[in-house]
């Protein structure tokens, strides 16, 4: 009897508000440590937190996004634990009254589409980043030692709790995936999870197909990458499967994913006791977001990227239009013309893809043109006419003016040229091995730069071998 | 009163007696400098202050407005705030409270930082890791808490007028027992920014006088919204400075479990009769009421909700980016809790102990949930009574000042001193205390209750019956 | 509910205060009698009252989103017991 992975994930969006969650100091990436602190952030005594509204807005904005309903007053709650990332030795954040809550966000898959239930959505500070120092092979001699910098500290976030709907790694990343593309074109997040400002864990668990209720969960940590999210919650399904099989029981702990070994180890908890004392803020009033607020907010999402997804499979195939979708390339696959959408598809995740320009600059219908012709213009004569494609004022005109050369006059030469040079090769062709009539037609473009139209040296090559 | 005159018919400075509004007086009419004025009040502390220890630091300042004393929990950039703890030992603030930054722009000059109980916990100024303040009236006894210090210090004549933090009672309680006039703003009105944190939904600055005009005064100064503190409101009046006598109309509200309460001395309820009998012949119209679960649960309420507030802002105090840090060898848990435990002294460690088990799991809804309700109450049943009334009476303190140790080795005595300053602060309301005569020799605080925002008429009551009382707020054994 | 010792203990180590071996009875009894005087809330039935969160009924208090100058560094630091280039150093965390 099979086994069903029940993977619920809590994500943390870091918001790019200009300034910080309850204080003014700037939210900057990457700047010399604690050089972004205030009194307020560094919670010095008699300090009082002053809520962000565009933190708020924003939440707001991503909380409709992720279809839940919102709530007509949240409040901000203290939630208190030790440690040196946590200047007042609370977290001001959110508990039974969220901004938002009981969303649905749906992730289309190969085979059908996926809804995943959003318990809620919430606004919370963020904590200091600690750096390890010291030890063996530290700068300090002597005994090992932390060291804080509260730039991040109290930078806003969006906590997202997902219900245990999710059913694989490879579901989560897309979920993931699908959040990251949603927040990014809300303009809310860089939502880059090597940076940090997109954060994700995992409670895994599995169970018996058919099976009522939950088993032990345990819960990953620290997967700072899409495909690092998706093996890793693949690995940890796969050990918890083994450990049932092998009639062991599973241990609730936190675990930590090792993404160059592939393997889980246990994460060292924060606190012995999880007693967070959650109680209400008193330094804050309620939240009760104005009616045009939400309105406005609601006007500023869009077309969801799973729902485009869906739109696009019909034209070109699942995968085309999920790459499309979430490299954001799909507002200008729209832009271009042309009968052949798969084609179009393919060239803007790949060869335009590969030179990297930006697709919201590139202008559709010179691009139509330039594929349609592809077939027809020297090869290099195209990737160069890509590659420009998004320089202002570009015209397809001069590339496409570029014609290959088909005309036997021209390519002859090229040709016996190439065959008296390699007469090995030419015997064991003519001995049989017409595999390398391949190897005759690269050397030709080589020697033509790819300005040779293929089919007429294919023919030519033909003739002249059998000869 | 008008300053004396010397045989060299200079200005004589006389800062037992000189109120604030007389000394605005004197500078504004160039009879005395700023220097002087700051200058008299230095020589006081020199030859008063190693008996009373009203103040923690001097700091002197030069200006030419009416010098203030602060509260050490009140943030002053660039001067040492301590809030009487070891555990802020050194911290010197790199930025100004709003209260002290109003008072710098007013051209205030600070005289010092004044004892308290440590972080505003206590009735008595015992509790302070720097040693006791002293009652100017009788330094055998305490000057009430926690702003002890500020208090000692107006009435001492070492500060014309001082700033002190109200939670449970620490403005009105010690007014009371130093025979000065004390106002517990409604919360909200005053900005605790740079306050040095108790407990949040409790705390409020509230200034300390000599009479209820420079109190008016100084409240005017202070108050309205402070974008910095979320929790402030602007003042829907402005503060209008007290003057008559009349009180013609105003109805008074005689709480009966406020007055015959078990615990107020005899002489403290005889003082506050003759008060209330001064009311009814100025014009008030006089009439008993009742708050039944006020006074029965408001303490029971308050030594939930404050100690609960309480660990949670004291958390901070960690040895991370301030403040002591203890000398160990040992894991981080280890420092936080050897730090934690030498800098807070007993009380301070029994309330964060006491509102943590309030606020732990299995606990939170019998005691913190459940003391926020029994709030919901007390807030209802002021409500109720100030439909019928302007104002409620009652005494500050059960007491007079009572003798240095008298109850420091028990905790719930000390805490009964606040019994009828708690419930008015559980409610978010404001509340005057105003000397109304002597008792065993020691200064009787009269404590006036209002609705929200009811300053203007405490101030006009309070007034009134200062004038008709005529108190004189100088310590005998010191004239 | 009378507290006991563990839960003492319990409590201290939430709050992070290292309570000598010697003084937790004494700890215990105080809090104790302070508990039993405070359980005094629990006589009233307020099931149908609603916790005050607040003394005012404000809402929306928010500031724009508009950056304003942090300290110098040198400020930052200016308190801490033990700065270190330029952070704030304490003893390995996690461990
Ligand atoms: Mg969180
Ligand atoms: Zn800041």
């Amino acid at each position: 009897m099979s086994w069903e992975p029940v993977i619920g994930l809590e994500i943390h969006v870091q918001l790019k508000t200009r300034t910080k969650m309850f204080c003014r100091c700037e939210n900057v990436w990457g700047e010399e440590p604690n050089t972004r602190t205030c009194p307020i952030c560094l919670a010095h005594p008699g300090t009082l937190p002053v809520p962000n509204r565009t933190a708020i807005e924003w939440a707001v904005k991503l909380g409709l996004a992720l279809g839940c309903q919102i709530a007509a007053r949240s409040l901000f709650h203290r939630k208190n634990y030790f440690y040196p990332d946590l200047p007042k030795g609370y977290q001001i954040s959110q508990y039974d009254v969220p901004v938002a809550s009981r969303g649905r966000f749906v992730v289309p898959g190969p085979d059908g589409d996926r809804e995943i239930g959003i318990v809620r959505a919430h606004l919370e500070e963020d904590a200091a980043k600690t750096v390890h120092v010291g030890g063996a092979a530290g700068r300090i001699h002597g005994a090992e030692a932390s060291l804080v910098d509260f730039n991040r500290g109290g930078t806003p976030l969006v906590e997202i709790v997902a219900e245990p709907d999710v059913r694989s790694g490879e579901e989560a990343r897309r979920f993931l995936q699908l959040l990251r593309q949603t927040v990014v074109e809300l303009g809310i997040s860089d939502a880059e999870m090597e940076k940090g400002s997109l954060r994700c864990d995992a409670n895994v668990s599995v169970r018996r197909a058919g099976e009522e209720g939950y088993r032990t969960k345990t819960e990953l940590k620290n997967m700072n990458s899409f495909k690092f999210v998706a093996d890793g919650i693949t690995a940890e399904v796969e050990r918890q499967i083994g450990i049932y099989e092998a009639g062991g029981e599973v241990v609730q702990q936190t675990l930590h994913f090792d993404p160059q070994k592939g393997t889980i180890a246990p994460l060292r908890s924060k606190e012995e006791a999880h007693d967070y004392r959650y109680f209400p803020e008193p330094d804050l009033v309620a939240i009760e977001p104005p009616e045009e607020l939400v309105e406005r907010a609601r006007a500023e999402v869009g077309e969801l990227p799973g729902t485009r997804i869906r739109r696009l499979e019909a034209e070109v195939d699942f995968d085309l239009a999920y790459g499309l979708v979430t490299s954001g390339r799909d507002g200008l696959y729209a832009r271009v013309p042309g009968e052949d959408r798969r084609a179009v598809a393919n060239v803007l995740m790949n060869q335009l893809a590969a030179t990297g320009v930006d697709p919201a600059a590139v202008a559709g219908d010179e691009l139509g043109k330039l594929i349609d012709a592809r077939e027809t213009i020297p090869r290099q004569a195209f990737l160069d006419a890509l590659a420009a494609s998004a320089d202002d004022g570009f015209s397809a005109e001069r590339y496409l003016a570029e014609t290959t050369v088909s005309d036997a006059s021209e390519l002859d030469p090229v040709i016996d040229g190439i065959l008296a040079a390699n007469p090995g090769q030419v015997e064991a062709y003519r001995g049989g091995k017409e595999g390398l009539l391949g190897f005759f037609v690269g050397q030709v473009m080589k020697e033509t730069q790819g300005k040779a139209d293929p089919r007429a040296v294919n023919e030519r090559l033909r003739e002249k071998l059998s000869a | 009163m008008a300053p004396q005159t010397s045989e060299a018919d200079r200005t004589v400075i006389d800062t037992l007696r000189l109120t604030a509004e007389e000394a605005a007086g004197l500078l504004g009419r160039g009879e005395v400098s700023g220097d002087e004025l700051v200058g008299a009040y230095l020589a006081a502390i020199e030859a008063r202050d190693p008996e009373l220890h009203a103040y923690l630091h001097v700091e002197g300042e030069r200006g030419n407005g009416v010098p203030i004393a602060h509260k050490d929990v009140i943030t002053t950039k660039g001067i040492p705030t301590t809030a009487g703890s070891k555990i802020l030992a050194g911290y010197t603030p790199v930025f100004d409270s709003t209260v002290a930054a109003r008072c710098k722009a007013a051209g205030l000059p600070i005289l010092g930082k004044t004892n308290l109980d440590e972080f505003a916990m206590g009735s008595s100024t015992e509790n302070s890791a720097y040693g006791p303040t002293r009652n100017p009236w009788d330094p055998e006894r305490v000057p009430g808490g926690s702003s002890g210090g500020s208090a000692a210090a107006v009435a001492g004549g070492l500060a014309p007028w001082a700033l002190g933090t109200d939670t449970g009672g620490s403005v009105k309680q010690p007014a009371s027992l130093c025979g000065v006039v004390g106002l517990r703003p409604t919360y909200g009105t005053v900005s605790r920014y740079g306050i040095v944190a108790f407990a949040s939904s409790l705390d409020q600055v509230g200034p300390l006088t000599k009479t209820v005009r420079d109190n008016a005064g100084l409240y005017a100064l202070i108050a309205g919204k402070d974008p910095c503190d979320s929790t402030t409101v602007e003042l829907p009046a402005p503060v209008v400075i007290p003057e008559g006598t009349d009180l013609t109309g105003v109805r008074i509200g005689v709480a009966r479990e406020m007055n015959e309460a078990e615990g107020i001395d005899p002489g403290v309820g005889e003082r506050v009769n003759e008060a209330i009998r001064l009311a009814e012949e100025l014009g008030a119209d006089v009439e008993e009421t009742s708050l039944p679960r006020s006074v029965d649960y408001g303490l029971a309420c308050y030594y939930l909700v404050a100690p609960a507030e309480a660990s949670s802002n004291l958390a901070r105090y960690d040895g991370v980016r301030y403040g002591h840090r203890a000398e160990i060898d040992g894991d981080l848990t280890a420092l936080y809790s050897r730090t934690r435990w030498e800098g807070f002294g007993a009380e301070p460690k029994r309330r964060i102990l006491l509102g943590t088990y309030a606020l732990s799991a299995g606990y939170y809804d019998a005691y913190y949930g459940q003391a926020q309700k029994v709030r919901t109450v007390i807030a209802q049943e002021h409500a109720a009574a100030f439909e019928r009334f302007d104002v409620l009476v009652s005494p500050t303190s059960p007491t007079v000042a009572f003798r240095i140790g008298e109850k420091a080795e028990n905790p719930l005595a000390m805490y009964l001193s606040d019994v009828l300053t708690i419930p008015s602060n559980m409610a978010g309301l404001p509340g005057l205390s105003i000397p109304c005569g002597l008792s065993e020799g020691l200064p009787v605080g009269l404590q006036l209750i209002g609705p929200q925002f009811s300053e203007n008429t405490l101030f006009r009551v309070g007034h009134a019956l200062e004038q008709a009382i005529g108190f004189d707020y100088v310590p005998e054994r010191l004239t | 509910m009378a507290i006991t010792r563990e839960d003492v203990l319990h409590v201290a180590a939430l709050a992070r205060l290292e309570i000598p071996e010697d003084e937790v009875d004494t700890v215990r009894d105080q809090l104790g009698a302070i508990l039993e005087a405070v359980g005094k809330v629990s006589e009233l039935d307020l099931s149908e009252v609603e916790p005050m969160t607040h003394p005012l009924d404000l809402v929306n208090e928010w500031a724009e989103d508009e950056p304003r100058p942090s300290l110098p560094r040198d400020e930052a630091l200016a308190n801490a017991p033990d700065p270190f280039e330029g952070q704030f150093r304490v003893p390995a965390v996690g461990g």
